[in-house]
């Protein structure tokens, strides 16, 4: 036992190729974050307090597709989702659609704990903002040149993210994979969980969303469920392509797993991605009420870190050699 | 075993004193779209057609809180969400914050077979609305004028009972309702129960379900609920279809329709009871209902609250339609 916290900042197709200069900001940035928790884990902050800490700071880092440096709609605009979990009590909150908040996690967890309802989205997520005050700023400040020309890119190329093994479109357009110019992909989402040494667990999920995705696109992140779950047998954050994931109830799957079938979190979370969601779609954090850690993706690469209370910590992108 | 099977709801958390009349009129709405599914079963059409069938038929009537006949957000508006889901390969399609779309059911299963997404809400989903050449109504189509009336009463009622999460003291709640029953933070006697489902398998051994809602009477505007979310309020798979209804928050957070699927899998129960596992062990102080079928040609329900709108029917010439115990 002991306290563990995971943190992701999305999987995908991220090349071997990556050049340093787009590399170390990142592994800079998951290092700074995993100290950023285990700091507060060590102070013996609630583990709900220390997933909306650790993802209010991925979301201000513009290099992950989360806040700022979301990746933008067909229209050239963001469009924010976030949901939060507390393992301990199963409250929830969720948020979609939001344009100015500067941190969506914050807001899901207002919702959670100051409205009647567990999710509120588009216009009527803003108003709430602004009601409770929560920052705000115009929209420009999430938009990063690189996402500009990620989406200028998927347009050139009439991209469209397609789960084309059960999405056959009748109107022909080309089925391929994205690849930006730069070869980073940016799918996926940042993502926390956390749990101290009395085994109280809490997940919390924020996305930029799908490159070119349509206005008013939801996808995993905010789905209880899918990309985030948490109860008193473990917390779970996903990442990877919004459509599987939800069709995999992912988060909550891992789960059930241990719960329904005595499985490790490991092998959970192992048996998960790579038996039951599709090649190249997912990965996921998890951490057990016992202080285990598994980072799972069937991707080239996820962003992770994780640390232990005994001492150990990992922050990479792909596979140990 | 074997054979096709159905069920419907058209919500849970009924009001004990609900008129007679009204009682009757839900029956016969009831058995009027368990015979259309029936029908459409017996000249083969495939489970995901049956279940938006069946559910366009609930969304058109006013009877039931989901396309007219919705409850009412706190601006006297309408907002209408649904799922869909085709267990056959598990794909799946949503909406939310729908104004103008004439059957929410219909623009789900459009999201799952004709757009790259599996969700799509508000001015979104209303633009994909309009270039797929579904119809679209105003706003003022689904508004009912026995729902005006309570979201009045709602919103008398929220005045003193704001945050449901602490318990009301008293019996006092300005509605002049005698019973103390609540579903959602609301007393019974305004609560709309909330959506309208229907779960199929079909000759095949296919399973799919559908749910369809205006959602919680005097919600925040932009509020979701369970209904659109896949895996609380809907879900099929391999083998089984599952439509929830009830508190939205119990069913999100039990993710409740696939919890029914999970128990099966995992655990090897077969439907009957994984709904009464799900029923009792998942909802904490949660009240809600669920309607399912499994491959093998079984249907069955559970709630644990006060009446649940339902109806099913087998291939074997059974067929039964209920309100409370």
């Amino acid at each position: 036992m002991g306290w563990a916290i995971a943190l992701h900042g999305g999987a995908g197709d991220i090349p071997f190729s990556l050049p340093p200069e787009r590399r170390q900001p990142r592994e800079e940035a998951l290092r700074h974050c995993l100290q950023i928790g285990v700091g507060a884990l060590q102070a013996n902050m609630p583990p709900l307090d220390v997933v909306e800490l650790v993802v209010r700071e991925l979301e201000d880092i513009p290099h992950f597709n989360a806040g700022r440096g979301s990746v933008l709609t067909n229209k050239g605009t963001v469009e924010m989702e976030a949901s939060i979990m507390d393992g301990r009590t199963k409250k929830c909150g969720a948020v979609s659609g939001l344009r100015t908040v500067v941190n969506a996690i914050s807001l899901a967890r207002l919702v959670m704990e100051k409205t009647p309802h567990i999710y509120l989205g588009f216009d009527g997520a803003e108003e709430y903002a602004k009601e409770q005050g929560v920052e705000t700023v115009d929209s420009s400040h999430f938009i990063t040149a690189e996402n500009v020309e990620r989406l200028q890119h998927a347009k050139e190329a009439s991209i469209v993210e397609i789960d084309y093994s059960t999405h056959p479109l009748q109107n022909g357009t080309k089925k391929v994979a994205p690849i930006a110019a730069n070869g980073d992909c940016q799918l996926g989402t940042v993502g926390c969980v956390a749990v101290d040494s009395k085994g109280n667990l809490a997940s919390a999920t924020s996305t930029g969303g799908l490159v070119n995705k349509m206005v008013g696109r939801i996808g995993d992140s905010p789905i209880i469920g899918a990309g985030t779950y948490a109860n008193d047998h473990c917390a779970v954050s996903a990442t990877g392509k919004g459509e599987a994931i939800i069709r995999g109830t992912v988060a909550r799957d891992v789960a059930a797993m241990m719960e329904f079938k005595g499985v490790s979190l490991m092998e959970a979370a192992d048996c998960v991605v790579h038996e039951r969601t599709p090649k190249g779609t997912v990965g996921l954090v998890a951490v057990s009420a016992a202080g285990e850690v598994a980072m799972s993706y069937n991707t080239t690469g996820m962003f992770r870190a994780c640390a232990t209370e005994d001492g150990y910590s990992e922050v990479a992108i792909w596979p140990a050699s | 075993m074997g054979g096709w099977a159905i069920a419907v709801h058209g919500g849970a958390g009924v009001d004990p004193n609900l008129p007679p009349q009204r009682q009757e009129e839900a029956k016969q709405l009831l058995t009027r779209c368990l015979n259309l599914g029936i029908s459409a079963l017996r000249s083969n059409a495939s489970a995901l057609d049956v279940v938006e069938l069946v559910v366009r038929e609930l969304e058109s009537d006013p009877l039931f809180n989901s396309g007219r006949g919705s409850a009412l957000t706190e601006k006297g508006t309408v907002e209408m969400e649904a799922s869909i889901m085709d267990g056959s390969k598990r794909r799946c399609g949503a909406v939310s914050g729908l104004t103008t779309v004439k059957n929410p059911i219909s623009l789900a299963r459009l999201v799952m077979d004709k757009s790259p997404h599996s969700y799509l809400a508000f001015s979104g989903a209303e633009e994909f609305a309009r270039k797929q050449g579904v119809e679209v109504v105003e706003n003022e189509y689904f508004i009912t004028a026995d729902n005006v009336g309570m979201l009045k009463l709602a919103k008398e009622a929220n005045t003193i009972l704001f945050d449901y999460r602490i318990p009301v003291a008293g019996g006092a709640c300005g509605v002049g309702v005698e019973n103390p029953l609540q579903m959602n933070g609301l007393p019974i006697s305004v609560y709309a129960p909330e959506t309208v489902g229907c779960v199929v398998v079909d000759g095949e051994g296919k399973c799919a379900a559908a749910t369809s809602t205006g959602g919680l009477m005097n919600k925040m505007s932009g509020r979701i609920g369970d209904s659109p979310l896949i895996g609380a309020g809907t879900y099929a798979c391999e083998l089984c279809g599952v439509s929830c209804t009830g508190e939205g928050e119990a069913i999100i957070r039990g993710t409740l329709a696939r919890e029914v699927a999970a128990v099966m899998e995992y655990k090897g129960f077969k439907l009957q009871a994984a709904v009464d596992f799900v029923i009792k062990h998942r909802l904490d102080q949660g009240k809600a209902g669920l309607i399912a079928v499994s491959n093998s040609g079984e249907v069955s329900y559970g709630f644990n609250c006060n009446g649940m709108f339902r109806g099913c029917a087998t291939e074997d010439g059974f067929m039964e339609v209920g309100i409370w115990e």
